[in-house]
């Protein structure tokens, strides 16, 4: 039997393949494409660009805090950069990340599907993110808004004196480029499938995608009309949250959190997906308890709508809802909790390979697992009054945002790297950039849990002189995850032309998207699209024993 | 019903298997969108929920200055049009081209004459003062309150005319296509997604119209 790399040896040689990369070149065809895969790496290079103008504003901030004084950056212009970094990081990288990116390229091929439903509005979809995007960095370069990415009222409406109006309009159309996503990949799930591909038989990475959708579409809508209605108050001076009315301020947080606690859930529900998918690859197992993980990311995605005042538990909100409130946040620890126990459950008696998408994963469950436990403080009652607009809130969410799904993200992205260019990364610099990240982000949020819990507020550019200490550490820290996100996209690059090929399947995956060639061709499919027989991650640990899969 | 003949298959975009797949994948999208839409207008519904709440009498005292003949009449002209536009599905379904051109015509006519009816309406009400920032004026109690009801009243009812302007349009294109024979021989499916929407419309409306006219009549 020949393995991959001799086939690819042999194939090399001849004449290039005709594949979706080189079918149609030219500026004019990839902004024509309606191809899934090419607009994927649109959203790739858009997305980046998004992730290195917040990474400067955080990196900003950082330095700021290094030391106690305000001395690097005044506090208006410090206000500025937390609202660009967060605005830019939740809707310009970390919603669109892994959907637009990961699931706009692997969806259609993981369910044996030549494109997605509505290939036009896919494009369409990216055109309006980047006129939202647009929009945005408009509204940054002509000075900024300093409300932060919440908005909120009556400061957003009233007092503050920025480019409010600007930044919401971009954001609110972004919107739409979310709901249109959402939409194309709902109909493209229930009605594109291949035959024999029950719902049951679908990879997680789907199931996630799924959940991760019916969210983009129930709770963007109501994103866009509070914003708008925040705009509106703004021009006009009047409107439903304007107390000279009767209106309440405190409606808009509830509007707000309606719309944005559920895209917390966008912002993980992929990343456990894309784990799904590394874990049981690397370990080369059969997902333990496939129900259970499939059901746990749609009832994340339930519960999400259901907890949105433990955002506002000293809002004023009445003690009986904040408690309902608690209680239903709590909740969600189950399905979370369910995901990670089996995830561990199918690494135990793997064959584990160390590869670096599983090293990412690895630190997916720790980080996520650690963001997750901080939640349940956070949702308890008397813990959150405490705690409540302090680093520990901070650092509680970058585990989950960060630890948790760009990790996941990066793990996904070199998963399917060599089905993307049809080229491997180099695997040591990978590891190396992996455990870079992993320990850079350990070092800059595990202080701020304890500067939190001392007592440090969060949006302020000085601070008294005995919080420095885990300051300083943090901005160390910063430092050395910078370099984790540097280093992938320089080996990346690079491998685009001297990466070793991928062939097919260099990770002996199960899915339909490792049984075409690399890069695919057009089509996704060479000739039928496949034809599903049984479940997925069919894995035989026994048969991969004497596999090395890090030496590919 | 759904066996694909030489003629469908033409129109089935690559990425389908057939005409059956495309039709259903392209009718719950649109399904998908109007959940979308439902959400969109549900934020300003929440809004008049809980101030119709907190401020009803002021609420019932603003809904009897709104002009019910004229809203009313409006919810019968929209009613009509959803039903031209049902009739216009089976038109397409059944091939009959001068029926559907009409049919759409006709749906985007009585479209217009809402549209029409709810400027004379506006108008209205900016001369009696009830437009919120420009010249409002309330002689009864509450006028904040009031204002805050004619707030949702506008932003309501404007919502729901954008969305009945782009309608227009769509009919008013789709009339076009038809005209020129576009939707023959099973190419119906457009019609019945555009269809899905304008019933939408009408939807919203039939919300709009107890809510915001009603409240305040016995």
């Amino acid at each position: 039997m020949k393995t991959a790399i001799e086939i690819d040896i042999q194939t090399e040689g001849e004449m290039p393949r005709e594949h979706y990369l080189n079918v149609k070149t030219g500026v004019k065809a990839w902004l024509l494409t309606m191809d899934h895969k090419r607009i994927g790496i649109l959203y790739l290079w858009t997305i980046l660009v998004f992730f290195l103008i917040a990474s400067v504003a955080a990196a900003m901030m950082r330095i700021e805090l290094l030391t106690p004084q305000g001395d690097f950056v005044t506090n208006e212009t410090y206000n500025k950069l937390f609202t660009i970094h967060g605005v830019l990081m939740v809707w310009f990288f970390l919603i669109p990340s892994i959907p637009t990116v990961l699931g706009n390229f692997a969806i259609p091929m993981m369910i044996g599907a030549r494109d997605v439903a509505f290939p036009k509005l896919n494009l369409l979809s990216w055109y309006i993110f980047v006129a939202g995007g647009a929009l945005t960095l408009w509204a940054i370069i002509h000075g900024g808004v300093d409300t932060g990415w919440t908005f909120y009222t009556p400061y957003s409406t009233t007092y503050a004196n920025s480019h409010v109006i600007t930044m919401a309009a971009g954001v609110f159309v972004a919107g739409f480029s979310s709901i249109i996503t959402g939409m194309n990949f709902m109909a493209t799930i229930h009605k594109m499938r291949a035959a024999g591909l029950t719902w049951f038989r679908l990879p997680l990475f789907i199931w996630s995608m799924y959940a991760t959708s019916v969210i983009l579409v129930l709770a963007t809508p109501v994103l866009a009309i509070t914003l708008a209605v925040m705009c509106v108050e703004r021009i006009w001076g009047v409107g439903i949250f304007d107390p000279k009315l009767g209106g309440d301020p405190i409606l808009f947080q509830h509007m707000f959190w309606f719309y944005s606690h559920p895209a917390v859930y966008i912002m993980i529900l992929p990343g456990m997906g894309v784990v799904s998918e590394l874990i049981t690859c690397f370990s080369r197992k059969q997902i333990f308890g496939y129900g259970f993980v499939a059901a746990a990311s749609m009832a994340i995605a339930v519960l999400g709508f259901l907890v949105w005042g433990h955002h506002m538990f000293v809002s004023s909100q009445s003690v009986y809802a904040g408690m309902v409130f608690s209680i239903l946040s709590f909740l969600v620890a189950i399905p979370s909790a369910i995901k990670v126990f089996n995830w561990t459950a199918t690494l135990h008696k793997g064959s584990i390979h160390f590869a670096t998408p599983m090293l990412y994963a690895l630190g997916f469950i720790g980080l996520f697992t650690i963001g997750g436990m901080t939640g349940l403080f956070l949702a308890t009652l008397a813990v959150d009054v405490h705690v409540h607009d302090s680093y520990f809130v901070i650092a509680h969410f970058h585990y989950i945002m960060v630890g948790g799904m760009v990790m996941a993200f990066m793990g996904g992205l070199h998963y399917w790297w060599p089905k993307i260019t049809g080229r491997l990364y180099p695997e040591m610099a990978g590891k190396l950039a992996a455990l870079t990240t992993f320990l850079g982000f350990n070092l800059t949020f595990f202080p701020q849990f304890i500067l939190g819990y001392l007592g440090m507020p969060r949006r302020y550019h000085a601070y008294p002189p005995e919080f420095q200490m885990f300051n300083v550490l943090s901005t160390a820290g910063a430092s050395i995850l910078g370099i984790g996100y540097l280093l992938p996209l320089i080996y990346f690059l690079w491998s685009l032309k001297f990466g070793r090929v991928a062939g097919p399947n260099p990770w002996r995956a199960t899915g339909l998207e490792w049984q075409t060639p690399s890069p695919p061709p057009k089509h996704n499919f060479e000739d039928k699209t496949p034809i599903v027989t049984e479940k997925p991650y069919s894995y035989s640990a026994k048969e991969d024993a004497d596999l090395n899969l890090a030496s590919i | 019903m759904n066996t694909t003949t030489t003629i469908e298959a033409g129109l089935v975009h690559q990425q389908f298997d057939d005409i059956g797949q495309q039709r259903e994948a392209a009718k719950l999208g649109m399904w998908i969108f109007l959940a979308t839409e439902v959400l969109f207008f549900g934020g300003l519904f929440l809004s008049y929920t809980v101030y119709r709440f907190v401020y009803g009498h002021a609420f019932v005292e603003a809904s009897r200055k709104l002009d019910v003949v004229i809203g009313g009449t409006n919810t019968a002209v929209l009613l009509i049009s959803s039903l031209l536009m049902a009739f216009a599905v089976r038109a397409s379904k059944l091939d009959q081209r001068r029926m559907l051109t009409g049919l759409l015509l006709g749906t985007a006519f009585l479209g217009c004459v809402f549209m029409l009816l709810k400027g004379v309406e506006y108008h209205k009400d900016y001369v009696d003062h009830l437009v919120p920032r420009m010249g409002f004026k309330w002689e009864g109690a509450d006028p904040g309150n009031a204002e805050l009801f004619y707030w949702i009243y506008f932003a309501m009812t404007g919502l729901h005319a954008i969305h009945v302007t782009v309608g227009i349009g769509i009919l008013l294109v789709l009339a076009l296509l038809a005209w020129r024979n576009t939707f023959s021989n099973g190419n119906h499916n457009t019609i019945e997604i555009a269809g899905l929407y304008w019933h939408f419309v009408d939807i919203v409306w039939c919300f709009l119209f107890p809510l915001l006219y009603l409240v305040g009549h016995r």
